[in-house]
């Protein structure tokens, strides 16, 4: 997995978050900032379209680049990887459903890092039962307009162009479609920003749509197959989500290891005592596990032969292992790690969120076991 | 619990009442905000709750541990964070007066910390000497009748709100020279450092106190030179049962929040509440927090009854606030979206119960302490 050119990305990836991002993380996070020349930073350097094809200015490269680059990042700001990884998908989306108009209209700007894409799906009645979605969409004879809102939109305010779903046609899955919303479309307004326990430097936000007028090509597909275009993404969200955990697991687990063999308390570090040293032992083997299994659904999607199961199973046990592993390195720093003056505590709040986003960790067990009963039949 | 006495039921009665009527509905504006509810604090003197297990000679209510832990879960429910700084002041400061201090000084110090017109707070940990508390490294040298205090306590509950701050310090070189002095903040016996910022508890304020050469009158002292390392691991006994109850609070508080939940939202059609993994987890937080109860109140009923000890009372320490911690992890998960966000309190309860896994004792200075009395035959290392 580890080959010259991951490692060229890591060290390109380390260096810009740790000049660009981390200095003004602790305060960012505590006044829930977001600068958006980060994000262009990042495109600048090729990161904003990674696995978008080179004839749309993405990066051709493949979903376990895409993983080292956000495993990377994610030791400092799981909040920017996010951004990132929810942006891309846009791409990945307009990429595979949208027409030659809409690709050349939206893609350079996003695949250049200069906008921010966003996917609006979730409601406040529809979370994890995403296809009872209530937002419509009506059809005249030159536009769609929209009704409703989304609530807990990643990069709600700040990104440019949305993708939102919303209901056409009859109740369930079947009467969903998938449409362009830009920035700026009269009827389209934001609503409250949350307030988050983590993640607090990447906005989220209610999207609010309220006769919200727009052309007719800004239908992405076939009217009432939107759930085929959300779903075509549902393999790459959990494997992304799988290696951002694994990147802030590992960097929990870096600061554990580096301030118990620094830290005295009885006259010896305390890296000596064998309490932690099975603490740090059980997190680490933890998060190799975790790694392993996010890069071998990555490899699978790779190959062209996703497997919904190892990618639910990726971002179940990578981002379980993020909230347990951030929850030690509180406990091994002590009172220290309670405060904002280290990360770990920081580290805790954006991991617990992970096993919620991308379909909560409830939901991927019940992929699993459709899928282990499938394997039956 | 079947064995409180009445008096304990009414006290629980006043409790829950005050929780919802005065800490519940300011807690998400402090946690925010980072600010100290003063006002509550105040009405708990009021309310005769400020020095729960004083002598009624002074103005406290000569209750036990039991009594004082059910106003720790009832407060607990609502505000960790303000029942944390009620901790500090009516078990870490109050108590130890109570059990500690000389009759002139209990007349001196102990009414107006109960009445709610002084705030008081303990000084043990400094930067270096966290779970090595013994190791403690603030001199107190006697000068003529004066001693001079020089150094530093860290992470102190209250510290920019204290009146009164006590205060262990080093008197001899031996480990255990430690010596007790109740500080005056009017008397410039103590300077407060800057406030420091938490995860959570962010509603008790946490500072530091920074002794300059501060000169104090032998009368501060409390009982004689060397003395202190004794009233210290009494004192944390207490400490740690009472602490506990908060995190008892919190896991009670994220049950309940997670029933109502799972009976009002609605996915795929139904209740998530009819889904066997949502009821799986209520189940299991439901069956740990009823353990948690029996098990810490059976304690602490023990204790009033004169069976105590360092391991049982760590042995309360490590199990509720780990549980609570899991309890309310499993509470935002159930919540979803919603308790990630702030408008919910089960995030709150959780960022909360973190900080009882670490103060008064981290859970590894626990199992060091339930290990050495289990393990008391083994021979020392030549």
């Amino acid at each position: 997995m580890s080959n010259e050119f991951h490692q060229e990305i890591k060290e390109q990836v380390k260096k810009f978050r740790l000049e660009k991002i981390e200095p003004l993380l602790e305060k960012d996070d505590h006044e829930a900032v977001f600068r958006k020349e980060i994000f262009n930073e990042l495109g600048e350097l090729g990161f904003a379209g990674i696995t978008i094809p080179e004839e749309f200015g993405g990066a051709g490269l493949s979903y376990t680049d895409f993983c080292v680059f956000l495993e990377e990042l994610s030791k400092t700001s799981v909040p920017y990887a996010v951004t990132v990884s929810v942006s891309t998908m846009v791409q990945s989306i307009l990429a595979k459903f949208g027409n030659q108009t809409q690709k050349e209209a939206y893609l350079p700007e996003l695949t250049s890092g200069k906008e921010i894409g966003a996917f609006a799906l979730s409601e406040s009645g529809s979370g994890s039962d995403a296809s009872s979605l209530r937002t419509t969409a009506k059809e005249t004879d030159s536009s769609f307009i929209l009704n409703g809102s989304k609530l807990w939109i990643t990069s709600g305010g700040v990104a440019k162009t949305y993708i939102v779903m919303a209901r056409t046609g009859q109740e369930g899955s079947k009467g969903v479609s998938a449409f362009i919303v830009r920035d700026g479309d009269s009827g389209f307004t934001y609503g409250k920003n949350e307030s988050k326990m983590g993640w607090r430097t990447s906005p989220t936000r209610e999207l609010l749509f309220k006769n919200c007028e727009i052309p007719k090509d800004r239908l992405i597909g076939n009217l009432n197959e939107g759930m085929k275009v959300a779903l075509s993404a549902l393999d790459a969200g959990r494997i992304t989500i799988g290696a951002i955990s694994v990147g802030l697991a590992q960097r929990a687990l870096d600061e554990s290891v580096s301030y118990s063999l620094t830290r005295e308390q009885f006259k010896q570090k305390i890296f000596e005592f064998q309490g932690l040293q099975f603490m740090m032992s059980d997190m680490a083997t933890e998060v190799e596990a975790s790694r392993l299994l996010v890069y071998h659904a990555a490899h699978l999607l790779d190959e062209g032969r996703p497997d919904p199961k190892i990618s639910s199973m990726a971002k179940l046990k990578a981002s379980d292992t993020a909230m347990s592993v951030t929850t030690d390195a509180v406990q091994v720093l002590g009172g220290v790690g309670y405060t904002t003056e280290y990360p770990v505590e920081r580290l805790m709040r954006d991991a617990k969120v992970l096993q919620i986003v991308e379909g909560t960790n409830q939901i991927q067990r019940v992929v699993i076991a459709r899928q282990l009963r499938k394997s039956f039949n | 619990m079947w064995y409180f006495s009445e008096e304990e039921k009414a006290l629980q009665e006043l409790c829950r009442d005050f929780a919802i009527n005065e800490l519940a509905p300011k807690a998400e504006h402090h946690d925010n905000e980072e600010s100290f509810n003063i006002e509550a604090f105040k009405k708990m003197g009021e309310i005769g709750l400020l020095g729960i297990t004083a002598d009624p000679a002074y103005g406290g209510s000569g209750l036990g541990a039991t009594a004082a832990t059910i106003v720790m879960e009832e407060l607990g429910k609502a505000c960790p964070a303000s029942t944390l700084s009620y901790l500090a002041h009516s078990i870490l400061c109050v108590n130890n007066i109570q059990n500690n201090a000389s009759e002139e000084q209990k007349q001196k110090y102990l009414p107006k910390l109960i009445s709610g017109e002084w705030i008081g707070c303990m000084g043990m940990s400094e930067a270096d000497y966290g779970s090595d508390a013994v190791g403690i490294q603030t001199r107190a040298k006697l000068e003529g009748d004066q001693y001079k205090i020089n150094g530093s306590k860290m992470w102190i509950t209250n510290a920019q709100y204290s009146d009164i701050a006590y205060v262990y310090t080093r008197t001899g070189e031996e480990k255990k020279n430690l010596t007790t002095f109740i500080l005056e903040k009017d008397k410039n016996q103590f300077e407060v450092g800057k406030p420091i910022h938490k995860m959570g508890m962010r509603a008790s304020p946490t500072g530091e106190l920074i002794f300059k050469n501060a000169t104090v009158p032998l009368a501060n002292r409390v009982g004689e030179e060397g003395d202190s390392v004794y009233h210290m691991m009494k004192n944390l006994e207490i400490e740690r049962i009472t602490i506990a109850g908060i995190s008892l609070g919190v896991a009670r508080a994220c049950t309940e929040q997670s029933i109502k939940y799972a009976q009002e939202r609605k996915q795929f059609g139904k209740e998530i509440g009819k889904f066997q993994l949502i009821q799986k987890m209520i189940a299991e937080m439901s069956t740990e927090t009823d353990m948690m109860a029996h098990f810490l109140y059976g304690v602490a009923k023990e204790y009033d009854n004169g069976n105590k000890g360092p391991a049982i009372a760590a042995k309360v320490k490590l199990a509720l606030p780990k549980m609570a911690t899991k309890i309310a992890l499993d509470a935002i998960q159930l919540h979803g979206g919603y308790g990630y966000s702030r408008e919910f309190p089960v995030e709150r309860l959780m960022r909360d119960n973190k900080l009882n896994e670490i103060g008064a004792g981290t859970n590894e200075v626990m199992i060091m302490i339930i290990a050495k009395d289990l393990l008391k035959d083994l021979k020392p290392k030549k």
